[in-house]
């Protein structure tokens, strides 16, 4: 509030160009803080009683389906709303009245908001031109940020005449070339077909690790969230259930939610559960540990079980997923690596009678 | 569904001689379709336009006040000449480019606070006061304003305790009535174009460092460029025809191209039509400048 402007371009000052190295130091401060941040619009609330904590450096997810409340909050970091209650600190510094152009942090919108009328040299530039860095700066800076997306030869031309590819890479470019604290990035993938998707997800996680700063990473994309993040946070009616690393979501979800919402999970209610490992308490197994087995096959002492028929058998290529439904009315998916010699068929069948066997202490109880 | 579908067929294939005639022969479609406005354009528009022209070349005896064909370039002359005819023309060219100015001034920020603020009830409600003023007759209109400014009027009677009195009849008022009158065909563009822009690119503009004013200058206002040149076609060129709002409310000093020809419509057409040339000139030059930047692809 005080210095506006001051601290953002630290690289105007030190006339050296470039995007990584030297002032990795001044910006290692880059963490979020959002304390008991409330957002209503109208009757609707958005994001309730919401406390969330950031580090520096770190590749931070927010993961949710739509409407979840992931978006409000990219963009009560940004600043493009205001929190109805509750704090906002980004680097320390108390920003919850600050206005978006005030603020430590740059963003790369959804549909890449690109602006139509200007080459994709001056898109780049916009924030320096606004800061009035010196002409020649500005240059070597779009030089080198568009030289870090692999975007040279693209320079003279408008938003209109690059692929979605390529218009995601400069709105990173435009974004990054301020050398904010966090980068705030909406879903920057979502318009990008599947193969195109994954070859960004490897070039953003090498672009985060080269500039080391903070990413916050909206995506209602389970799988993208795992690929790429350092914790996720996991967001329902606008509430976070969970805050992990990957593997802690996936494997130990906290709540119901979680646990369907990332990947396919086999959730046993608390009287299933009782049933088979004495416990009250409902548990969630993923399917690829869960095995199949004859149903005469007595299972180790260490592992579940539970006997069923398979209902249906889904291909999809490196996996089959068999589902198996109990005479309890439970369903359970057990999903096998297709391991077999490619010419033969899975080795159990629509109809089969089988028993799904998993560890006992690979399901996590949900609490 | 077969019973009846064999009869219709072969009919089909005889009846409509016309249509089959048309669809054989290209050249008598596009008469078809263009005779009835290429009759209207050429007949009535060009003709009568060429007809001012030629009429610009004649003169009239001094005696009779008859028009008589012939070829003389005193007309031009004269328009050219004449002191009080050149004022008249700057000072014309003056009042539309002041009124173009003031309309955009007005539009611009009006556009973005209905496209990208109001309520879609406030919006709605803007949109026709903005279009309310277009159903209204065009004399009423100026007869409007002239009882708001004339000497005992409104503005006069409303400011008198702050020791303000109003503009009166004068150039300041001429611009203001034009203003009032051709506001809506400015107003409209921009107001579209305002909200074909995506909200996230002021987002994008404050997000990268850029206040309002900033934004507004480096990205509205060139989204805006091709709305706002179409919009000026119709404030500009409108107000460069006008001559009743100048006769009502611009008193002595307010005359325009328009008044002079009008008094000489009857008097001497050769001059009135020589002096008709002129506003012809201001707009030809005005739509070859637009047309430059690709704003009229617009309209």
């Amino acid at each position: 509030m005080s210095a506006p402007t001051a601290p953002i371009e630290p690289g105007s000052t030190t006339a050296a160009p470039a995007s990584s190295a030297p002032d990795t130091a001044d910006r290692g401060q880059g963490g979020v803080e959002l304390s008991s941040v409330t957002k209503r619009f109208g009757d609707t609330v958005a994001v309730d009683d919401l406390t969330l904590s950031v580090a520096s450096g770190e590749f931070f997810s927010m993961l949710g389906p739509s409407g979840s409340g992931k978006t409000t909050v990219l963009r009560l970091i940004a600043g493009f709303e205001e929190v109805t209650s509750g704090t906002i600190a980004i680097a320390g510094t108390d920003v919850t009245q600050a206005a978006p152009f005030d603020r430590t942090v740059n963003t790369v919108f959804q549909d890449y908001a690109l602006f139509p009328h200007m080459t994709i040299a001056e898109n780049v530039a916009y924030g320096l031109r606004v800061r009035k860095v010196g002409k020649a700066e500005q240059q070597q800076r779009v030089a080198a940020a568009l030289e870090q997306v692999r975007l040279s030869h693209v320079a003279d031309r408008l938003p209109h005449q690059l692929s979605g590819g390529q218009r995601q890479r400069i709105a990173l470019a435009r974004a990054l070339i301020l050398q904010p604290r966090v980068l705030l990035l909406d879903e920057p993938l979502g318009a990008l077909d599947k193969q195109l998707r994954e070859q960004m997800q490897i070039e953003l996680k090498q672009i985060q690790r080269e500039v080391g700063i903070t990413f916050i990473f909206v995506t209602h994309d389970q799988e993208e969230a795992l690929t790429l993040s350092d914790r996720i946070a996991v967001f329902n009616n606008g509430r976070v259930e969970q805050v992990g690393t990957p593997r802690e979501v996936y494997e130990y979800p906290q709540t119901a939610f979680v646990a369907g919402f990332l990947g396919i999970s086999n959730l046993i209610d608390a009287a299933h559960a009782e049933r088979l490992t004495g416990v009250a308490k409902a548990i969630s197994v993923r399917p690829e540990r869960v095995r199949l087995m004859d149903a005469r096959t007595e299972p180790a002492a260490h592992e579940s079980c539970i006997d069923g028929t398979i209902v249906e058998t889904v291909y999809t290529g490196p996996t089959t997923r068999y589902i198996v439904d109990t005479a309890d009315g439970l369903r359970v998916i057990a999903e096998r690596h297709n391991d077999h010699a490619p010419s033969d068929t899975a080795p159990y069948h629509r109809g089969d009678a089988v028993r799904a066997v998993w560890v006992t202490e690979h399901a996590a109880v949900v609490p | 569904m077969t019973v009846t579908a064999s009869p219709s067929a072969p009919r089909a294939a005889q009846s409509k001689p016309l249509s089959t005639l048309l669809y054989r022969h290209r050249w008598l479609r596009l008469a078809g379709l263009l005779s009835l406005p290429l009759t209207w354009l050429v007949g009535l528009y060009i003709v009568s336009l060429v007809l001012l022209l030629v009429t610009a070349f004649w003169f009239i005896d001094p005696f009779t006040s008859k028009v008589i064909p012939g070829f003389t370039l005193e007309n031009f002359a004269l328009v050219f000449s004449e002191p009080a005819y050149i004022t008249t023309s700057l000072r014309t060219l003056g009042i539309a480019l002041a009124v173009t100015l003031l309309s955009a001034a007005f539009a611009i920020p009006l556009g973005i606070f209905m496209a990208k603020l109001a309520s879609p009830w406030l919006r709605a409600v803007l949109a026709v006061a903005i279009t309310l003023p277009l159903w209204a007759g065009y004399l009423v209109k100026i007869l409007a304003m002239r009882i708001t400014f004339t000497e005992e009027g409104f503005f006069n009677w409303l400011m008198a305790p702050f020791g303000i009195s109003g503009p009166g009849f004068s150039i300041l008022t001429v611009v203001l009535t034009l203003t009032y009158l051709w506001f809506p065909y400015m107003a409209l563009p921009v107001y579209t174009a305002i909200r074909q822009i995506p909200v996230n690119l002021f987002d994008a503009s404050a997000d990268l460092g850029a206040r309002g004013f900033t934004t507004i200058r480096t990205v509205v206002l060139p989204l805006l460029w091709p709305a706002l040149l179409a919009g000026s076609v119709f404030t500009f060129s409108l107000s460069l025809g006008d001559y009743i709002v100048a006769r009502f409310v611009g008193g002595a000093n307010a005359q325009m191209i328009g008044s002079i020809i009008a008094s000489n419509i009857n008097l001497n057409p050769p001059v009135a039509a020589a002096f008709s040339v002129i506003p012809i000139a201001f707009v030809v030059i005005y739509l070859v400048v637009t047309r430059r930047t690709g704003a009229l692809e617009r309209m």
